[in-house]
């Protein structure tokens, strides 16, 4: 019965989007309209043609590691995706006549800049976080993942937002709102993805057989929690049109400015710190081969972090319409921030206390540790810039974009690529990795491209600051903006430089882990991938 | 990964207890520094919002014991700004304008301020050494080649009025005579080939002589009968080497058979409290000293 709702509820969707693409008023939302079709009358033959067939038993025991694998493959996939476009948009930048004439109104920098972000923010970070965050659960609750196929459902489900948000960029669909671009009907979409990888998360923590919830398990709970609360405020809007892609929204002026940056900044602090934290916590630990430093740590920075950065939003718009007192407190919870997102770097760190040796010969503890240390170097580069008096001369500037782009190279794509090293061999069922030449090469690959990438970016970042606020005797600014544009040229190219080595790092990663899931070595002894009863 | 348990590398500190998938978690306090930090930033933290407007209230937020207010500093030092240059500024816009350049300290100053005003609302444009874009039909500003005149009075009525902005001055359009059907194809070709012939470029001889009787009758009202331009309507001098769109075969068949009437706001877009008459006259001077500035009668 269960399974003839299915066929007709999918059936119902795909006649209602042939019909929307039918009336669209816009590109965009006709695009939309099809993509939808197309893909709800795959899963409309794919359920047609099970419907008959005699029914596997479903298993119940077990790892639920396919949709892990499925996670893997989509966060490598889209993550030399969003390098690329980051790469190919860096360039424009330096050399403005690629953005060709021919793609103007398609692939000019305006369009692409979301697409890059929301590429390997959404994309390759959130394949990344949906993937391990299954895994991890699993592992730390002795649990098959609650919910069955839900879990499949998520990954199609997240990645045909992915598919949908990418397109929307191109046809110029957008909320114009930082990492919220998406319009209406595909926040709809997400919201309801995001309500069953709750529902998978937190019903596996429930029939979890261990007595406490793994350190992990918290990060990873808030993370999927709060983004489910930022995005759904952040996103009330009403469409003009049912169908059409665009949309008005709710909030207005100085008040949608800030619900933009309290969403803009837990988007930053839950979906790249406390998701990634939960990641750092099961694969550093897991790799190093050593027990978390320490407990107590670990509670009391949790709380100070989701409970401190929830407020510190405001300081994304000093010296802005913004009163003074809504500033000041942006401000000093950024800076009470400090040691709370610190404890997450030293528990990390001194976990591997005991196992530096391993620096020298495992890569993959490398570059865990370079993630750390990146972490531990933008979590204070962050409080500082928010700090009224250094954010007038930071702001705007390409030092907040260097900022974004330690924590988010540095910090988010290291400690994913260790993940990834990590996972592959285990998913996949192989003695070991294809090559560690090859991560040693991608490690070193990666870290001269960030460290090329931010140190261009704090150059021409305070360079354009204190060119904009130069002004003479009498009171009358020295510089046009063309001169500071002109000025940034040399920097970057740098910084489009670090943006090639990044992404060849990547590109032999994928290539190395393609290997060891084809052609690595089958593990010897059956893995015990059973769920342990312990 | 080998395989041996963890449980044997035990620190002094102990374990939780706790094992998940084989990993556990050591006893080990706080760090007292980090401790001690974060607590350091807290207290901070809270004599920071004593001190500084922070706490939102039923109505309004407190004030701060310093009473700080960031749009009150602005305020305060637009002010002191304006109260500094008050009296140069009342000397600007009392001076006659070719009289300004015989007072030093005025020059200076007219020199200073009208190049930040140039650089804030007309280096979009005309680029920000002024050297214009022939590309989009922005003149250089550099050279003494001048559409609507080059002495100090005739460059700030331009600035004040913008260029084709309204009927008060700075209007004349360059026809479309192709487009319009005032020429013909053929007629345009032979215009074509006589301009470049008066400008001592490379050019169709067999076209230019029946071109020079087109031109008499269709563009030398304008562009007058030796072709040096009239400045009055903003007719281009068309014999030397300076093109304001360009000389070639198909920039000058697509001026002449589209016509062209390129647009400036007045101020360069700037709204009259952001750019005053004392700014405009500033900037007159500016562009007047740039090189190619012509003295006044």
């Amino acid at each position: 019965m269960w399974d003839y709702a299915k066929i007709a509820l999918v059936g119902l969707v795909a006649l209602c989007a042939a019909i929307a693409a039918n009336y669209a008023r816009d590109a965009a939302y006709l695009v939309h309209a099809i993509i939808i079709m197309l893909a709800s009358g795959v899963a409309f033959v794919w359920l047609v043609r099970q419907i008959d067939e005699p029914k596997a038993v479903a298993e119940t025991t077990g790892y639920m590691d396919g949709v892990v694998r499925y996670g893997v493959i989509a966060t490598s996939f889209w993550g030399v995706v969003g390098f690329l476009a980051g790469t190919f948009i860096a360039f424009q930048l330096a050399f403005p006549v690629l953005n060709f004439e021919w793609a103007q109104g398609y692939a000019n920098f305006g369009r692409l800049r979301p697409l890059h972000t929301s590429a390997v923010i959404f994309a390759f970070g959130g394949n990344a976080l949906i993937a391990t965050s299954f895994y991890v659960v699993q592992r730390t609750s002795a649990a098959r993942l609650w919910g069955g196929n839900l879990a499949w459902f998520v990954f199609w489900g997240y990645n045909l937002f992915i598919v949908l948000a990418a397109t929307g960029y191109l046809l110029g669909a957008t909320q114009s709102k930082e990492y919220a671009e998406p319009e209406w009907y595909v926040d709809i979409w997400l919201t309801i993805v995001w309500v069953a990888y709750l529902a998978v998360f937190l019903g596996t923590i429930l029939k979890r057989q261990e007595k406490h919830i793994y350190v992990a398990n918290w990060f990873y709970l808030s993370f999927i929690v709060t983004v489910a609360m930022l995005h759904l405020v952040n996103n009330l809007s009403l469409p003009v049109s049912i169908f059409g892609a665009k949309s008005v929204q709710l909030f207005s002026g100085v008040q949608d400015a800030m619900t933009q940056w309290w969403y803009g900044h837990n988007a930053v602090g839950f979906f790249l710190t406390a998701g990634f934290l939960g990641m750092m916590y099961y694969f550093v630990p897991k790799q190093a081969e050593r027990p978390v430093f320490s407990y107590k740590l670990s509670i009391i920075h949790f709380w100070a972090l989701i409970f401190l950065y929830i407020w510190a939003g405001p300081h994304h718009l000093h010296y802005t319409a913004l009163p003074d007192w809504a500033a000041t407190l942006g401000m000093v919870f950024s800076i009470m921030l400090w040691m709370p997102s610190w404890g997450g770097m030293i528990n990390g760190l001194m976990t591997l206390s005991g196992a530096w040796d391993k620096l020298r010969t495992d890569p993959i503890i490398r570059m865990m540790v370079v993630s750390i240390g990146f972490y531990g170097m933008s979590t204070f580069e962050g409080p500082m810039m928010s700090i009224k008096a250094v954010n007038s001369l930071s702001h705007y500037t390409d030092w907040t974009i260097g900022h974004v782009h330690s924590g988010a190279l540095g910090w988010n794509g290291m400690i994913t690529f260790g993940a990834l090293y990590f996972l592959v061999p285990k998913l996949w069922n192989r003695e070991r990795l294809y090559s560690l030449a090859a991560v040693n090469w991608h490690f070193w690959l990666a870290t001269i491209g960030i460290v090329l990438y931010a140190a261009s970016m704090w150059v021409t970042g305070i360079m354009e600051g204190l060119m904009w606020r130069e002004v003479d005797a009498n009171g009358f600014l020295v510089n046009s903006f063309a001169d500071t544009v002109a000025a940034k040229f040399p920097m970057y190219v740098v910084r489009g430089l670090g943006g090639v080595m990044y992404l060849t790092g990547a590109i032999i990663m994928v290539v190395n882990l393609w290997l060891t899931a084809t052609r690595g070595e089958p593990k010897a002894a059956a893995a015990p991938i059973a769920a342990p009863a312990e | 990964m080998s395989k041996q348990p963890v449980k044997k590398k035990k620190d002094e500190v102990g374990t939780t207890g706790h094992s998940w998938d084989g990993i556990e978690e050591l006893n080990n306090p706080m760090p007292r520094w980090w401790l001690w930090t974060f607590y350091g930033c807290v207290i901070w933290a809270l004599i920071y919002t004593v001190l500084y407007p922070a706490w939102p209230l039923v109505n309004g937020a407190t004030a701060g014991l310093l009473g700080k207010s960031t749009r009150a500093d602005v305020a305060a030092e637009i002010v002191r700004f304006e109260d500094a240059n008050a009296a140069i500024k009342a000397k600007l816009v009392e001076t006659e304008l070719p009289d300004i350049a015989k007072d030093p300290e005025l020059l200076s100053y007219a020199q200073n301020a009208g190049g930040a005003v140039f650089r804030t609302w007309c280096a979009q444009c005309h680029g920000a050494g002024a050297q214009g874009a022939q590309a989009a039909g922005y003149p250089s500003l550099l050279d003494d080649s001048w559409l609507w005149g080059g002495t100090i009075e005739e460059i700030h009525t331009t600035i004040s009025y913008g260029i084709r902005h309204n009927d008060d001055s700075r209007f004349g359009d360059m026809l479309a005579f192709g487009r319009d059907e005032l020429l013909t194809e053929d007629e345009v070709a032979q215009v074509v080939a006589y301009v470049q012939k008066i400008s001592d470029q490379e050019h169709d001889a067999a076209l230019a002589a029946p071109g020079e009787t087109i031109y008499m009758d269709n563009c030398a009202s304008c562009h007058m009968e030796d072709g040096k331009g009239e400045i009055s309507v903003g007719a281009p001098n068309l014999t030397d080497a300076i093109w304001l769109y360009g000389g070639d075969d198909v920039t000058l068949t697509e001026t002449i058979w589209n016509g062209r009437g390129g647009v400036m706001p007045p101020r360069g877009g700037a709204p009259e409290s952001a750019v005053d008459e004392a700014m405009v006259r500033a900037v007159s001077t500016y562009v007047h000293g740039l090189g190619g500035g012509v003295q006044s009668e």
